[in-house]
């Protein structure tokens, strides 16, 4: 794979930045002129060879630096790692997938060496070199999440099943879009949904739902989201608002090309074997409005999304008050021409 | 989507006793098998004398060994002849198609203490729940058995001996039966019930659970459906344009299939609700015998689970 790992920050300095060939493969997430919520799940299978779609588990260029900051997060508030108590099988079962996925997909920087439940681990780009009894927490330094999801890029929402709905009974969530794993720890899936807006009344929950405890195992499932966030900040959360929400003050027509990040999630949905449980991670992807716009089709589409979007929406992705700032900086790249249909750039 | 399937070859079938057999599956390729939860089933194909049949069974084996599947089958002799034809044909060496596990009857790993209630062959998910429970040492569990006779009841000697402080017999023809009323007002808080045997068992222990204010959600079932035969019909399939004919012992998802319409499906019993398909017109009564739909939806005449009900009037147009 040969990936040339960047150190960079996403916090103080903020030297984040995507490569030419990381923005190539950036997982633009509008299919067309307009966006409304829609379940828009498709099956989780390998689509287009470099694509983020391709392996189960996609490990990219910021991959090291990312970790970094995951550890900062964790050191100042723990919380934002938590397990309910019978929650640790999934954990298992996770660190599981993540290892073998992993292992499998770029076997020149993970390798799994699996002798009965005596495993061996080593993750070259994180310098981790470790054997421990599968199985037995008392065999890892943390907890089987935390230990897998400490070297994961996303976000992980480890959900139990049960009484015909999902519960948010796990997780570690230090790269979110405003939401706080410790304000909805134990939720179902409406309850820790209620704050969307126009998506419970159209049903979407309802149908989402119904898809997401029918998904099989080997049979993962995938769809995108987005916001927009001022800086490349991976950790817009609520518990830090007070660090980050000021910092959308200080966008001006002559920054907003490069501070203004359209953030993407790539959210993935994997049946855990020996839980029945669900994984859900959330992997975000920040691209600057300038490096968008270096493809026309994007740059075109961008724009139009933004400009039509209705206000709840708007509001709710927090940058209505930004709005007219950022649709004159991407109104420039819309010369009115017809984009071709799909997501991808050159199609 | 339905569940995906694995080619395996049947390494063992043994007869547990007059009415049961197990059957071992191995995967063809030498791949182990996936891993799997206590309580999960696999759908097995069957090409019956040119009929499809796809049936779900239990796994019974431990949910950590991945070597092979294991699935224990009752005959019924008066049934559309999916266990027949396991029973009469399926031999060890023999290849076939298994889906890959799903778990419609997993464990409430919140569980404090587990109170499982099998009626004859509804042993078979506790099997492997068990097993699970006590590779993990969260052994807190109380099986209450209920079997015709001793020489029917299969996998007594096994259960007893292995954990004799936490397994419970009862012989009908000894006049023994489960003390339900008893039993559920004895359990400790954080226990949760599970039920797997014939409609009668499951009704009766959920109507006294819910008499003696057990909340819903620590009371966990399991039944499968078999399709009930009823008289022949004719559907009209909208999206694909085909007409088709259901017989009298086809169920209307085996025949939307048999036309060669790809249909989704997980369980084939009613209860996963995979297979709910939306009416666009019909003129006449629908027999459902679904889990899974509301009444309110039954009555709507809008939606039908084509995998167990089925439908008696002049026209039915589905949307599939």
């Amino acid at each position: 794979m040969g990936i040339e790992f960047k150190k960079e920050t996403f916090r103080g300095d903020y030297t984040f930045s995507n490569s030419p060939e990381a923005m190539k493969r950036f997982p633009f997430p509008f299919d067309k002129d307009s966006y409304m919520y829609a379940v828009n799940m498709e099956p989780h299978t390998p689509v287009r060879e470099g694509s983020v779609y391709y392996n189960s588990f996609d490990v990219d260029e910021h991959y090291v630096s990312e970790m970094a900051d995951r550890a900062m997060v964790l050191d100042e508030d723990p919380l934002r790692c938590q397990s309910l108590p019978h929650m640790e099988l999934h954990g298992w079962d996770l660190l599981e997938l993540i290892m073998v996925e992993k292992a499998k997909d770029y076997p020149d920087l993970f390798q799994l060496t699996r002798d009965g439940d005596k495993w061996h681990w080593v993750n070259k780009p994180l310098g981790i070199d470790d054997k421990f009894t599968f199985m037995d927490a008392s065999t890892l330094p943390y907890g089987p999440m935390e230990y897998i999801t400490r070297q994961t890029q996303g976000d992980f929402c480890v959900l139990d099943q049960r009484e015909d709905n999902l519960w948010m009974d796990a997780g570690m969530v230090t790269t979110q879009a405003d939401w706080s794993l410790d304000f909805d720890i134990g939720m179902n899936f409406f309850e820790w949904h209620a704050p969307v807006p126009l998506a419970h009344e159209k049903g979407i929950f309802v149908r989402a739902l119904k898809f997401l405890l029918n998904i099989q195992q080997g049979a993962p499932a995938r769809r995108l989201n987005w916001t927009m966030t001022v800086n490349p900040l991976l950790d817009t959360s609520p518990e830090n608002y007070h660090k980050w929400g000021i910092q959308k003050t200080t966008l001006t027509p002559e920054n907003v090309g490069k501070k203004q990040h359209l953030r993407v999630e790539l959210q993935t949905f994997f049946r855990l074997p020996r839980s029945n449980g669900l994984v859900f991670p959330i992997r975000c992807y920040l691209a600057c409005l300038e490096d968008i716009t270096k493809f026309p089709k994007w740059g075109r589409r961008l724009h139009r999304v933004i400009r039509d979007l209705p206000e709840e929406l708007a509001t709710y992705k927090g940058f209505i008050d930004n709005r007219p700032m950022i649709l004159e900086y991407l109104s420039q790249f819309d010369d009115g021409a017809e984009t071709s249909p799909g997501v991808w750039p050159e199609d | 989507m339905s569940a995906a399937k694995m080619n395996v070859r049947v390494t063992d079938v043994v007869e547990v006793n007059d009415l049961v057999k197990r059957f071992r599956f191995e995967r063809t390729d030498g791949e182990l098998m996936p891993t799997f939860s206590g309580g999960a089933h696999t759908v097995v194909e069957m090409d019956d004398n040119g009929t499809r049949r796809l049936n779900p069974y239990s796994l019974m084996s431990s949910p950590t060994d991945r070597s092979a599947y294991t699935i224990s089958v009752r005959r019924d002799d008066e049934g559309r002849g999916g266990s027949l034809f396991l029973h009469n044909h399926v031999k060890a060496g023999m290849e076939m198609v298994i889906s890959n596990p799903v778990n419609l009857f997993s464990l409430d790993l919140r569980g404090r203490k587990h109170v499982m209630i099998a009626g004859g062959i509804g042993i078979t998910p506790f099997l492997s729940q068990i097993k699970q429970l006590s590779a993990a040492n969260q052994g807190n569990f109380e099986l209450h058995y209920a079997v015709r006779t001793p020489a029917l009841g299969s996998y007594v000697d096994e259960l007893t001996s292995q954990f004799p402080n936490n397994v419970h017999v009862y012989y009908d023809d000894q006049n023994q039966a489960i003390d339900v009323e008893g039993l559920l007002s004895g359990q400790p808080l954080g226990t949760h019930i599970y039920v797997c045997g014939p409609k009668g068992m499951i009704d009766w222990v959920l109507a006294q659970a819910t008499a003696a204010g057990w909340p819903e959600n620590c009371i966990h079932y399991e039944e499968f459906l078999a399709p009930e035969p009823g008289k022949p019909f004719d559907v009209e399939l909208a999206v694909s344009g085909k007409t088709i004919h259901v017989s009298e012992k086809q169920s209307l998802l085996e025949a939307i299939e048999e036309a060669g319409v790809d249909a989704p499906y997980l369980c084939r019993g009613g209860a996963c609700g995979m297979c709910e398909t939306n009416v666009i017109k019909s003129d006449g009564e629908f027999v459902h015998n679904d889990h899974w739909l509301e009444e309110e939806e039954h009555k709507s005449g809008k939606k039908i689970m084509p995998c167990v009900s089925r439908f008696v009037g002049k026209t039915l147009v589905l949307d599939r």
